[in-house]
C-alpha cells in the first residue's frame, strides 16, 4: 500500500507570476526537513503538492509531525493512492479507513473528481461508496452535517487519492523566502514566541544570546540550546551567537545612572546585534518586547533603543498581552515549560530597583559617553561564539 | 621482587600458554562447546542485565554521580545522562522524550497512571474498564479506587486468556474515564487487544484515557503507544536486561495526570525526587540495545515451536498459552506433577523457570482460574520464559530434565 502526503500551500496559491518560486522554495524546505526520514518525490498538481516517500517502510508518522512543523502549508493530508478503478477505490477505503470507520459512529462520503473522463460523477461516487461502507461497517450511519470521519476520494490524473481527515498545517509562508534576521533571545517566554512569529512570515533565522559569566550559569545558556531547537523545529536551522556580555554590563553599573541601566543596556545588545547581524547578512533584529510590560519597553524607552539601530527591528509581540503569548508558547512552540526554568539570564541581572519609566535621548546619551563603549561592543561581537541548532 | 609477585607473573605465563594451547587444539569456541548444566527460562519475573546496561551503572556511580538538578558541571553531566537515558527510551517506543517519566519501575508506572488518572478524570465519570487478568499492580490498585467509589468493570476472558472484544465494545460508555489493559499477559503471554481500546473509547464518546501495562512486551514486540493509540504506557528496565529499580510511564502530550507524591520539580513534578541515576542510566543503555526486534522474535518463535513439540511428544502435557501468544511466555502444564515439586527439582538441575508470576509465589494464580481451567492443570503450570539470548542448548536441557523429573518424582510419590 502506498501512503502519500497530499499538502495545500494556502496562501501562496494567492501569489502571481512568482507562485512557481514560493512553491519550489516549500518544496526544498520540505525536502531538508524530511530527509532525516528517508527520500520523498515531489509534484505538483493544481494548488496540491504530493510527497511521496520512495521507500514504502518510512515513517509517516513522524513525517506528518514535521511537516505540521513547516511554514507554508495550510493544511495536509495522509492518503492512499490507487488506481482509478471504482471497485479498488472502494476496497482501498474500506481497509485503509478501517481504523477510523471502526472508531466513528457516524460518517459521510467527499468526493472530487478532476479527472473528468473518469465515469462517475462526484455525487455517484459519494452514493456508490457510502453504500459500501455501510454494508461494510454495519455499525456507522450516515451524518452529512456533523459526520465523526469524512472519507475523502479525490480523483485526479495519475491516481485516485483516500484520506480521512484533514490537519492543519502551521501556515504561512516558507521559511527563507523573506529572507534573513537575527532574533535576540535571553530565555524568557516572550523571544521564542517572536521568533517563530517572524519565521512564519518566511524569515530565516539567525540569532543571539548574551551571557554573563559568572552571574549567568551553564545551565541559562543550555536553556537556550533547547527553547531554540524547539524553534528550529518549525523554522529550520539557526545559528546561535552566544556574546560575552559581563564586561559592558558591569562596566554599565559602574558609570551610569542606575535608573537607566536596563535601557542603556539594551543599547548595547542592539549595536553588538547589528555587528553580528551584519556578519549573518541579517536584513532585521527581531525582540520579543511588547509596549509597557516592562520598564525598558515603555514607548520612550524602545524609542531610546531603537535609535542606535540602522535596520528595522521586528517586535512581533508588541500589541499582545502576556496570556496571548503564552497561549503560544503552550500550544504552537512547547516552549513555556522550558521558559519558566527559573535561571538567571542576562536582562535581571544588575536591575535596577526603580528604572526610569520616561526616559529621554538626550539623558541617556549623555550617560552613555560615561566610559568608552566601543571598543568592548566591538570586542563582544567580535569573540562570538557560534553554536549550530538543528 | 617478592615471592607472591613472582608466582602470580608464572601463574599468568602458565594461564596465557594453556588458554593458547587450548584454542589450538579445540578452537576458538571451546568453552561454548562444553554441555550446558544451567538454564535461565524466568525471563518474565527478571533477565540478566546485558553488558551495557552494567557498564552504564558502573559509569554512572563512579563518573556521573552529581545530582542531575544542581547547576554546576557536575549536575549537568548527571542531567546530560539523564535526558541521553530518555531520549534512549523515547525512541525506543517511538515517542517523543518530554512524553517519557522515569519511575522506580512497572509497579510505580502503574500505580501513578491509574491513581493519577483517576483523580485526575475523576469529574467526567466513574466508570474504570479493565480485565481480569491484569498484573497484581494494576489489579489491586483498581480494587483500591473501587473501595474510594470507582465502578470497576473487569472483562472477563476464555480458556486461552483472551478478551472479547465485543465485551470491551459494551462495557465502555461515556460515563468511563479510564480503560486499562495489559498488553501481553505475564503469566500465559496471550496477547490482548489493545488497539481496540481507541475505538472502543471514542466510539462511545467517552472522555477516557487509556493505559496500557506494556511491561511484558517491550522490547519483545514492535510497542508503539502512538500507532496503538494509547495516553498512558507502562514499561520496566528489569525485563529488558536492565537493572532493577528504574521503569518508565509514557504520559502522551494530550494527557495531563495528577501526581502521586510530592515535592521537588524533578520529572516535571509528575514524579518527585532525585531520579536515581545508576538504574536509569543502565535502563537506557538496555533500551538502545531493543534492536532486531522481528529477528528475534522469529528466532524465539521457533524455539517455542521446537520446545512444545518436543514435550508434546514426551507426553503428559497441557498447553495453557493460546497458540498466538507472544511465543516469549509459554506456560504449559505437566499432568501429574504439581508444579511446586517440579520447580524444585528443576532448580536442584540448575534450571530456573516458574509457576506463574513471580510476584504471588505460591498462591494458586488467579489469571490461570480466571482462564477456566481443569484444577489439574491450574495445580500444574510451568511458565517458562524466554530472552532474546535463550539458546537451543538451553532448551534441549530443560527438555530432558522435564522428562526425568516427571519420572522422579512420581517414583517418590
Amino acid at each position: 500500500m502506498k501512503e502519500v502526503l497530499l499538502i495545500k500551500n494556502g496562501e501562496l496559491a494567492l501569489k502571481g507570476l512568482n507562485r512557481r518560486t514560493f512553491e519550489d522554495m516549500l518544496i526544498k524546505n520540505m525536502k531538508h526537513r524530511l530527509s532525516s526520514l528517508g527520500k520523498f518525490n515531489f509534484n505538483v498538481q493544481q494548488s496540491t503538492i504530493i510527497a511521496e516517500p520512495e521507500d514504502e517502510e518510512t515513517d509517516l508518522d513522524a513525517a506528518v509531525e514535521k511537516v505540521g512543523k513547516i511554514f507554508g502549508i495550510a493544511a495536509f493530508s495522509r492518503a492512499v493512492a490507487c488506481e482509478k478503478n471504482f471497485e479498488t477505490i472502494l476496497r482501498k477505503a474500506a481497509g485503509y479507513l478501517e481504523e477510523d470507520l471502526e472508531c466513528a459512529s457516524t460518517f459521510k462520503v467527499e468526493a472530487k473528481r478532476s479527472d473528468k473522463k473518469f465515469p462517475l460523477t462526484s455525487p455517484e461516487i459519494c452514493n456508490q461508496a457510502g453504500g459500501f461502507l455501510l454494508e461494510r461497517f454495519p455499525h456507522l450511519s450516515v451524518d452529512v452535517h456533523n459526520p465523526d470521519i469524512v472519507v475523502n476520494i479525490e480523483i485526479r490524473d495519475t491516481h485516485a487519492y483516500i484520506h480521512g481527515r484533514q490537519i492543519k498545517g502551521a501556515g504561512g509562508m516558507p521559511t527563507g523566502s523573506a529572507g534573513r534576521a537575527l532574533l535576540l533571545i535571553s530565555g524568557g517566554i516572550d523571544s521564542p514566541v517572536a521568533g517563530y512569529m517572524m519565521a512564519k512570515r518566511g524569515l530565516s533565522l539567525s540569532a543571539v544570546h548574551f551571557a554573563s559569566p559568572p552571574y549567568t550559569g551553564e545551565k541559562a545558556e543550555q536553556k537556550v540550546h533547547q527553547l531554540l531547537s524547539k524553534v528550529a523545529a518549525y523554522s529550520g536551522r539557526i545559528g546561535l551567537w552566544v556574546v560575552h556580555f559581563t564586561e559592558i554590563q558591569e562596566s554599565i553599573k559602574d558609570f551610569c545612572p542606575e535608573d537607566i541601566f536596563t535601557v542603556i543596556m539594551r543599547r548595547m545588545m542592539m549595536r553588538v546585534a547589528q555587528i553580528i547581524a551584519a556578519r549573518e547578512n541579517a536584513g532585521a533584529l527581531i525582540t520579543g518586547e511588547s509596549v509597557g510590560q516592562v520598564a525598558s519597553q515603555t514607548m520612550p524607552a524602545i524609542a531610546c533603543t531603537d535609535k542606535v539601530c540602522e535596520i528595522p527591528v521586528f517586535r512581533p509581540l508588541i500589541g499582545m498581552d502576556k496570556d496571548e503569548v503564552i497561549d503560544i508558547s503552550r500550544n504552537k512552540t512547547d516552549t513555556f515549560d522550558l521558559s519558566i526554568l527559573p535561571y538567571e539570564d542576562c536582562c535581571t541581572v544588575f536591575t535596577p530597583k526603580h528604572p526610569r519609566t520616561r526616559p529621554t535621548l538626550d539623558y541617556v546619551e549623555r550617560a552613555e559617553e560615561a566610559f568608552d563603549w566601543k571598543p568592548m561592543v566591538e570586542k563582544a561581537a567580535e569573540t562570538a561564539r557560534l553554536v549550530v541548532i538543528d | 621482587m617478592n615471592f607472591r609477585a613472582f608466582c602470580s607473573i608464572i601463574h599468568r605465563n602458565i594461564c596465557t600458554f594453556w588458554n593458547f594451547a587450548r584454542d589450538v587444539f579445540y578452537g576458538p569456541a571451546y568453552e561454548r562447546s562444553v554441555r550446558v548444566t544451567t538454564a535461565y527460562l524466568d525471563n518474565s519475573a527478571t533477565t540478566k542485565p546485558c553488558r551495557q546496561a552494567v557498564d552504564a551503572v558502573v559509569s554512572a556511580l563512579e563518573n556521573e554521580w552529581g545530582n542531575p538538578s544542581s547547576l554546576h558541571f557536575s549536575g549537568l553531566e548527571a542531567s546530560a545522562l539523564l535526558e541521553k537515558s530518555r531520549s534512549a527510551v523515547a525512541s525506543s517506543l517511538m515517542c517523543g522524550s518530554d512524553e517519557i517519566y522515569f519511575t522506580s519501575g512497572g509497579t510505580e508506572s502503574n500505580n501513578l497512571a491509574l491513581y493519577g488518572a483517576a483523580a485526575k478524570m475523576r469529574r467526567y465519570g466513574n466508570r474504570i474498564v479493565s480485565t481480569a487478568v491484569e498484573h497484581p499492580s494494576v489489579y489491586e490498585t483498581l480494587s483500591a479506587l473501587g473501595k474510594e467509589g470507582f465502578e470497576i468493570v473487569r472483562l472477563p476472558v476464555d480458556g486461552y486468556g483472551r478478551v472479547n472484544e465485543n465485551d470491551l465494545f459494551d462495557a465502555v460508555n461515556s460515563e468511563t474515564i479510564l480503560v486499562t489493559m495489559m498488553y501481553v499477559n505475564n503469566e500465559v503471554g496471550t496477547i490482548l487487544p489493545v488497539k481496540a481500546l481507541r475505538r472502543a473509547v471514542t466510539r462511545a464518546k467517552a472522555p477516557a484515557l487509556i493505559h496500557c501495562d506494556a511491561v511484558q512486551a517491550y522490547g519483545k514486540l514492535e510497542v508503539r503507544p502512538k500507532s496503538l493509540g494509547v495516553d498512558l504506557m507502562t514499561v520496566s528496565s528489569h525485563k529488558i536486561h536492565g537493572p532493577k529499580g528504574a521503569g518508565a510511564l509514557y504520559v502522551s502530550r494530550d494527557a495531563a495526570l495528577m501526581p502521586r507524591v510530592f515535592g521537588g520539580e524533578q520529572e516535571k513534578k509528575l514524579r518527585p525526587g532525585t531520579q536515581a541515576m545508576p538504574a536509569i542510566a543502565g535502563f537506557g543503555a538496555a533500551a538502545g540495545e531493543l534492536k532486531d526486534i522481528k529477528t528475534n522474535l522469529e528466532r524465539v518463535t521457533n524455539l517455542r515451536d521446537y520446545m512444545l513439540a518436543e514435550l508434546e511428544r514426551a507426553g503428559d502435557i497441557a498447553v495453557n498459552s493460546p497458540p498466538d501468544a507472544l511465543p516469549y511466555v509459554t506456560n504449559i502444564s505437566v499432568l501429574g506433577v504439581k508444579s511446586e515439586p517440579m520447580l524444585n527439582y528443576l532448580s536442584s538441575k540448575g534450571i530456573c523457570v516458574s509457576s506463574g508470576s513471580a510476584c504471588s509465589k505460591g498462591k494458586k494464580s488467579r489469571v490461570l482460574t480466571e482462564m477456566g481451567l481443569s484444577r489439574e492443570r491450574a495445580e500444574t503450570p510451568l511458565r517458562i520464559s524466554f530472552s532474546r539470548f535463550t539458546s537451543k542448548e538451553e532448551i534441549d536441557y530443560l527438555i530432558e530434565m522435564i522428562s526425568q523429573g516427571k519420572k522422579e518424582i512420581r517414583n517418590i510419590r
